[in-house]
């Protein structure tokens, strides 16, 4: 794996994100500054982390999903790279046009920043083949804007395409309002583009990766990120 | 010249904050509030004096920053 973590003024978990995949995959990330041009060559594996961005002044995710790094994200992700937005992440890769719809602010406009489950909605991804489908994990969120919306037809689109890879649940699996944390549209926590090499998700696997953590859940996610890097190398 | 955009939720683009703000206003006995929207107001100086430009110029800013244009609509008003 060479994994490449986007860095932006205002990002706060890229040193949460690189600790995770050095413990997962093995090898150490590079920090890629915003106002690079390009990625560093043999990239094979692009991070957007979380954090507050520009301190989400305009909309969060908006000002970072103009900088000149994100064009050569653009290129990358084009040619079928893959690439993991969490969080701030998330809603860059939205405001940057790579995910369809946005992130709205929560439902009941509150900060939520607790640990919550996701059910894994399929295996036969390399963002989610550390998994079982079906499998519930735990990991936390910390998100005052994590409401994903699209218009109709997007998330028919999304659905019939089983894009939907992770979703709000309650602890034995269920789907429904009283676990979607945030409003979000059908629960949705994490969902990929219609090519699959670009994921994006609110919740953060990297900070349960460790048993002081007190969960480990989060791991699946980067070992089977770096079982399909090394099967493709 | 002095210009403004003013970006506005679309229809039926749920706005939270919109209602919490109704709901704020009604508990302050503001009478006759039936729904509340919110938005944005950018007021932006231009150098230069041509209209044409302006406008053009403040439509690109609105469609590649200002406005989200999945659930935001635009108006560009040169004052």
């Amino acid at each position: 794996m060479k994994a490449a973590i986007l860095v932006f003024p205002g990002i706060n978990r890229e040193r949460d994100m690189a600790r995770a995949l050095k413990l997962i995959s093995g090898h150490e990330p590079q920090m890629v500054w915003h106002a690079e041009t390009s990625l560093p060559a043999g990239t094979d594996l692009v991070v957007v982390p979380g954090g507050f961005s520009y301190g989400d002044y305009l909309r969060c995710g908006a000002i970072a999903a103009r900088a000149p790094v994100m064009d050569a994200v653009r290129d990358y992700a084009a040619k079928g790279g893959l690439v993991l937005g969490v969080c701030n992440g998330f809603q860059i890769l939205c405001e940057s046009g790579l995910l369809p719809g946005v992130l709205m602010r929560n439902a009941r406009l509150k900060f939520i920043c607790k640990d919550v489950h996701l059910r894994v909605e399929r295996s036969d991804t390399p963002f989610t083949r550390g998994y079982n489908a079906g499998q519930v994990i735990r990991v936390p969120v910390a998100h005052g804007e994590g409401n994903y919306e699209a218009d109709e037809e997007t998330i028919k689109r999304v659905e019939g395409e089983g894009r939907v890879l992770y979703r709000y649940c309650s602890a034995d699996g269920v789907v429904d309002e009283a676990n979607n944390i945030n409003g979000a549209a059908h629960s949705i926590a994490g969902l990929v583009n219609d090519k699959g090499n670009v994921l994006g998700m609110m919740p953060h696997p990297e900070n349960h990766v460790e048993d002081i953590m007190g969960c480990t859940d989060g791991r699946g996610l980067f070992a089977g990120l770096t079982a399909h890097l090394d099967q493709a190398a | 010249m002095k210009a403004r955009v003013t970006v506005t939720l679309k229809t039926g683009i749920l706005d939270p904050q919109g209602k919490a703000i109704e709901g704020a206003l009604k508990s302050l006995g503001v009478d006759g509030v039936a729904s509340v929207r919110q938005g944005k107001v950018f007021d932006i100086e231009l150098a230069g004096a041509d209209k044409a430009k302006a406008e053009a110029a403040l439509k690109d800013a609105a469609d590649k920053l200002l406005a989200n244009t999945v659930i935001e609509n635009y108006r560009v008003e040169l004052l």
